[in-house]
């Protein structure tokens, strides 16, 4: 009987030159088949088309800095009117010595958001530091205490008042989209039926409509005598748009929960708003957090449209900068520096809200 | 027996009885609305008093006095108000329109990018999303309209990005073929094409319910709906002669051009949707499980069979509704071309509030149609998604 196993020497080959390192992921990636070559090509010459003439109008021909526009035409882009109207753009109207009043406002409103996405911070003094940030950019904002002079509301503009349209809008508007989601599922059909016409009619109406109801009509609702001004009445627009939309994500949230959560609270003797507080909206608030956070883009992306009825944000400083009649000519670099602004709100949001939702389904998946 | 000793249980309470107390709350709710809105109601009916303004929708009637740019149906400043809105609503429902169906076309191929193992696609792709969502749209709409309005040249040195079309400052214009009878015969052809491909389809169904023998409906269709268009062309002997725009004195004339205005709005509103709808493609695609796609090869499916009866159905399902409400985000934020200036239903009904002063019956007018717009494209969609939709016990 022969032996027919043997001892055979293993040999630790490599792997063929084409499958791995730099060459290989150039293969599996860009070229694993003609048609890929050919969309790699493509893709490759549209991007040797036009990155070139980008970075160049951007950075080597750009003019940095320049008194005027005409002094700036050139075959580049003219950063120079950035330079010229930067704070301008950033803080609009607001009075030009108090200038870091606003600048600090920015500053506790960022701080407050990153602050907020810390997870361990979550829950009551989260909301007691949103309170006192709130209260701290009311007043840096107005002033008239603490030796601070005071400022009229309708100078505030640019960056902040973006900023305070968005985050209170969306604090006043989320407890109001909670009752309306509650009322939307609710038993007693009167409510339902209320709750249900007012986010479908706000739903189905551009923000824009709203926003003219609350320029040109809600001074006709209010009694004679009884004014209120732009901001607040653009502010107010802001809330009961922004309201449907949160009622709508909240009652997603209010949905997934099992009905023997329900049951369960009604077995030990809860109240409908016991039930409520203690029960169903800690577990639905928390399921829905980054379709919030998406909402809240959404808000803070909404809020350039104040312009149409006159205030200036951060959108309508710039319009205003490149009303300038020094500085014609320019608005495609004022776009774009507006544009890198809301970008990295947005994308740092959006990023976050991604990221939530990976974590929240990290359990869910098998 | 002890049972006399048990005392029984008083009456409860009214206050105690679900019945009643939904009942009452319901109606202090009810009350509590009404008031508010008799409350605000009496007020707007004093103010208008004290300002004179008539309410009502009377001045429709009269004549509009302000020109409109653009209008797809004859429009001149003596024609009334109501002719004036309806210039406005077919304005929007135009540029509405164009969008859902481009914004499809560049979501869809976005998404799909997105997905492919094209390394580069993919992030190109991915840098497209990313960018144009995160950016309000109507700093998109300021951007592309400063661009066409300022940045770009006077008609005579025009940029050629494409040979027959001109990108100035007056707007763009391209080429189109000129009219020609034989355009009504494909059309005709068309229809009758797509017809026949019905009846095929149904045919078809019905004989392999039947027998189990297939049809390839599919060349077929495309022979029908492609081919009959085309061999009427051929036989006309093929029209095509192009309309294109020439310099003459200090704009284009021929050809079809369409206005900065129009052109940024569409610019906007296209990539703008595109980013979210590529993003549902997206969603939709990774939605089915790859083991239903291994499912279908084992069952012997060609890759043209796998997409359309096994991969297609199910993403469909998931895209379908937040494609809805896609669509209709696009058709509200048509009316931020009133901050543009393109003379959509918003902006026309702008001018004609700052005209008579008649805001609450303008906002309602605006508001109505809207509605109107959404409850008919939901209505449509929620159709379609029914003919699609799991079917459950």
């Amino acid at each position: 009987m022969t032996d027919v196993t043997q001892e055979l020497p293993i040999v630790v080959e490599p792997p063929p030159p084409a499958t791995a390192g730099p060459l290989g992921w150039l293969r599996a990636n860009l070229f694993s088949n003609v048609f890929n070559t050919i969309l790699t090509i493509l893709a490759a010459a549209l991007l040797a088309v036009t990155i070139p003439p980008i970075i160049r109008w951007a950075l080597f021909d750009a003019i940095w800095t320049a008194p005027n526009s005409r002094a700036c035409r050139g075959a580049g882009a003219c950063w120079a009117f950035i330079h010229e109207k930067l704070r301008f753009i950033l803080f609009g109207t607001f009075p030009y010595e108090e200038q870091w009043r606003p600048l600090l406002a920015v500053v506790i409103f960022i701080a407050l958001i990153v602050a907020s996405c810390d997870r361990r911070l979550w829950g009551r003094s989260l909301a007691f530091l949103w309170l006192l940030g709130l209260v701290a950019v009311g007043v840096l904002m107005w002033g008239g205490i603490f030796g601070l002079s005071f400022v009229g509301n309708q100078l505030w503009s640019g960056l902040p008042l973006t900023l305070i349209l968005a985050v209170v809008g969306m604090a006043f508007a989320f407890p109001l989209a909670i009752l309306l989601a509650l009322g939307r599922r609710s038993q007693l059909p009167a409510v339902r039926t209320i709750c249900v016409a007012y986010i479908e009619l706000i739903r189905g109406v551009p923000l824009i409509t709203v926003l003219f109801m609350a320029s040109v009509m809600l001074p006709l609702f209010l009694p004679a005598g009884m004014t209120i001004d732009k901001l607040l009445r653009a502010q107010v627009a802001i809330i009961l748009f922004a309201a449907a939309y949160l009622a709508e994500v909240v009652r997603g949230g209010l949905q997934a929960i099992p009905k023997g959560q329900i049951e369960a609270a009604d077995a030990l003797g809860l109240t409908y708003w016991q039930r409520t507080r203690r029960i169903v909206l800690p577990q639905a608030l928390a399921l829905v957090i980054p379709p919030l956070v998406n909402t809240f883009i959404g808000t803070f992306k909404d809020t350039t449209l104040v312009i149409i009825i006159g205030l200036f944000d951060l959108l309508g400083t710039i319009n205003a900068a490149l009303n300038d009649a020094n500085w014609r000519g320019t608005s495609t670099e004022a776009y774009i520096f507006a544009a890198a602004i809301y970008f990295c709100f947005c994308f740092f949001m959006s990023r976050y809200s991604q990221m939530l939702e990976r974590e929240f389904n990290k359990g869910r998946r098998q | 027996m002890p049972t006399d000793t048990i005392p029984r249980p008083t009456r409860p309470s009214p206050w105690r009885n679900p019945a009643v107390r939904s009942m009452v709350v319901q109606v202090l709710f009810v009350a509590a609305v009404l008031a508010l809105g008799a409350f605000l109601v009496h007020n707007t009916v004093v103010n208008l008093r004290r300002q004179n303004i008539a309410g009502g929708f009377g001045f429709l009637d009269r004549e509009a006095a302000f020109g409109i740019g653009e209008a797809l149906i004859a429009y001149t400043p003596a024609d009334t108000y109501a002719r004036a809105f309806l210039v406005g609503l077919l304005n929007t429902l135009y540029v509405a329109g164009l969008g859902v169906v481009l914004a499809t076309i560049l979501g869809t191929v976005m998404g799909i990018a997105r997905l492919s193992r094209n390394w580069l696609v993919s992030k190109l792709a991915q840098i497209y999303v990313e960018t144009f969502r995160n950016i309000p749209l109507l700093l998109q709409l300021f951007f592309w309209w400063g661009l066409l309005r300022e940045t770009a040249p006077a008609p005579r040195l025009a940029w050629q990005p494409l040979p027959d079309v001109f990108v100035s400052n007056r707007g763009i214009a391209f080429a189109v073929p000129s009219p020609d009878p034989a355009y009504g015969w494909m059309a005709l052809a068309f229809l009758v094409g797509l017809a026949a491909t019905i009846g095929a389809f149904r045919w078809a169904r019905q004989r392999q319910a039947q027998t189990g023998q297939q049809f390839p409906t599919g060349w077929i269709g495309l022979g029908l709906v492609v081919g009959l268009p085309l061999a009427m062309f051929l036989l006309s002997g093929a029209p095509l002669t192009l309309d294109r725009p020439e310099m003459k004195g200090f704009n284009f004339t021929g050809g079809h051009a369409v206005s900065p205005e129009f052109a940024a709005l569409l610019l906007g509103l296209v990539i703008y949707s595109g980013t979210f709808i590529a993003e549902i493609v997206r969603a939709g695609i990774l939605a089915v499980s790859w083991g239903q796609t291994e499912a279908a090869m084992a069952l012997g499916l060609h890759p043209i069979q796998r997409m359309r009866l096994i991969v297609l159905p199910q993403a469909l399902r998931v895209i379908i509704p937040p494609m809805t409400s896609q669509y209709l985000s696009l058709t509200k934020n048509s009316s931020l071309a009133v901050a543009i200036g393109y003379p959509d239903l918003v902006s026309v009904t702008n001018t004609m509030i700052n005209q008579t002063g008649q805001a609450v019956e303008g906002i309602a007018m605006i508001m109505a149609v809207y509605l109107t717009i959404s409850l008919i494209i939901s209505a449509l969609m929620n159709v379609y998604n029914r003919s699609v939709a799991l079917v459950e016990r």
